[in-house]
């Protein structure tokens, strides 16, 4: 079973690795976005982390729930109501159980997935976060470890994509060959995932 | 009607200074004196290109008289961070509703039409209106 202790550090490892790899999220966003994505969530989840050791939320939804309101609050680009959202509906899935199952995680990830997608109007294919975000959500019925593989796969499966969402798409066909910012921070996220769960 | 509660009108922008400026010319073109109560929040708190929560919550509470407020945005994340506010439930004052409308000729028609007297409903229709307007 999964605690809040799981879930915070779930969040601590999402925050190291975006600050240990924000450089190469910002030179993804470069060609394609607007150079931005790296240092937007390195602000973002270095407030989630400061946030969840003041407050300590002791169930797996209200951690998830508080970081996403965080990433809303702080981010400043889209990546933030993205992420954010997808926190927070999953911990809202999530419910007020003081432990949860890995199955349940994978559910409420699923709810969270949705929300993203209904929020921002993207679907598998338009070269967003949502390429990594579904292929793991499929893949964490197997185990953390399978996730982090479909994550990595599903962003490296970006670049050939053309962008259909957000500022790349203004790009049209140049979009292609550039694998997608969103969708590399998003494979980052289901790693500290694995990372939190030892795998 | 001067004791009327009016609409109020967020304008959420990139920049700081585009929501300033629509925000001053709305204002200009709904006639001098107009006691539509327009807020802008633009850019990041850091003065960067961005959107902030914090500056739409509070742009938000600074308009609420409790007649409802109609946020107009530019793109991308203005428009995602204000739909995820109003999905959290109590980040923005009830009565809140993101309009679909053009930016700068959407600001025009809501706080023309709020300077009226009118509800949010019709403030919301003419901003959406003014999609209509073809300029060629």
């Amino acid at each position: 079973m999964l605690d809040a202790d799981f879930f915070r550090r779930w969040m601590a490892a999402t925050a190291a690795s975006v600050d240990r790899e924000a450089e190469r999220l910002t030179a993804l966003d470069s060609p394609i976005g607007d150079a931005d994505h790296g240092s937007n969530l390195q602000r973002g989840f270095t407030e989630v982390a400061t946030t969840l050791e003041k407050e300590a939320p002791d169930t797996p939804g209200a951690v998830l729930t508080l970081a996403g309101r965080r990433l809303i609050s702080t981010v400043g680009g889209a990546s933030g109501p993205l992420y954010g959202t997808l926190l927070r509906r999953t911990g809202k899935a999530l419910g007020d159980a003081g432990e949860v199952s890995a199955e349940q995680l994978a559910e409420a990830l699923r709810a969270g997935v949705e929300a993203v997608m209904t929020l921002g109007g993207a679907a598998p294919g338009d070269k967003t976060m949502i390429d990594t975000l579904v292929p793991a959500v499929d893949a964490l019925g197997t185990g953390f470890a399978a996730a982090r593989t479909a994550a990595e796969q599903g962003a490296l499966a970006t670049t050939p994509l053309q962008a259909r969402k957000g500022r790349a798409s203004y790009l049209g066909e140049r979009s292609i060959g550039h694998q997608d910012p969103g969708a590399t921070s998003a494979a980052l996220l289901i790693a500290a995932l694995a990372e939190a769960a030892g795998e | 009607m001067s004791d009327k509660k009016l609409v109020g009108i967020v304008l959420v922008s990139h920049s700081a200074e585009v929501a300033a400026s629509v925000a001053e010319l709305a204002k200009g073109l709904a006639g001098g004196g107009t006691q539509v109560p327009v807020a802008a929040a633009g850019g990041t708190e850091g003065g960067g290109f961005g959107t902030s929560a914090e500056l739409i919550a509070g742009a938000a509470a600074a308009v609420d008289q409790g007649a409802g407020i109609a946020v107009l945005t530019d793109l991308g994340s203005a428009v995602l961070t204000v739909k995820a506010l109003l999905a959290e439930g109590d980040e923005l004052p009830e009565g809140t509703r993101l309009v679909d409308a053009p930016f700068v000729e959407g600001a025009v028609a809501a706080v023309v039409t709020a300077a009226t007297g009118a509800d949010l409903a019709a403030v919301e229709a003419a901003a959406a209106e003014a999609y209509d307007y073809r300029k060629v």
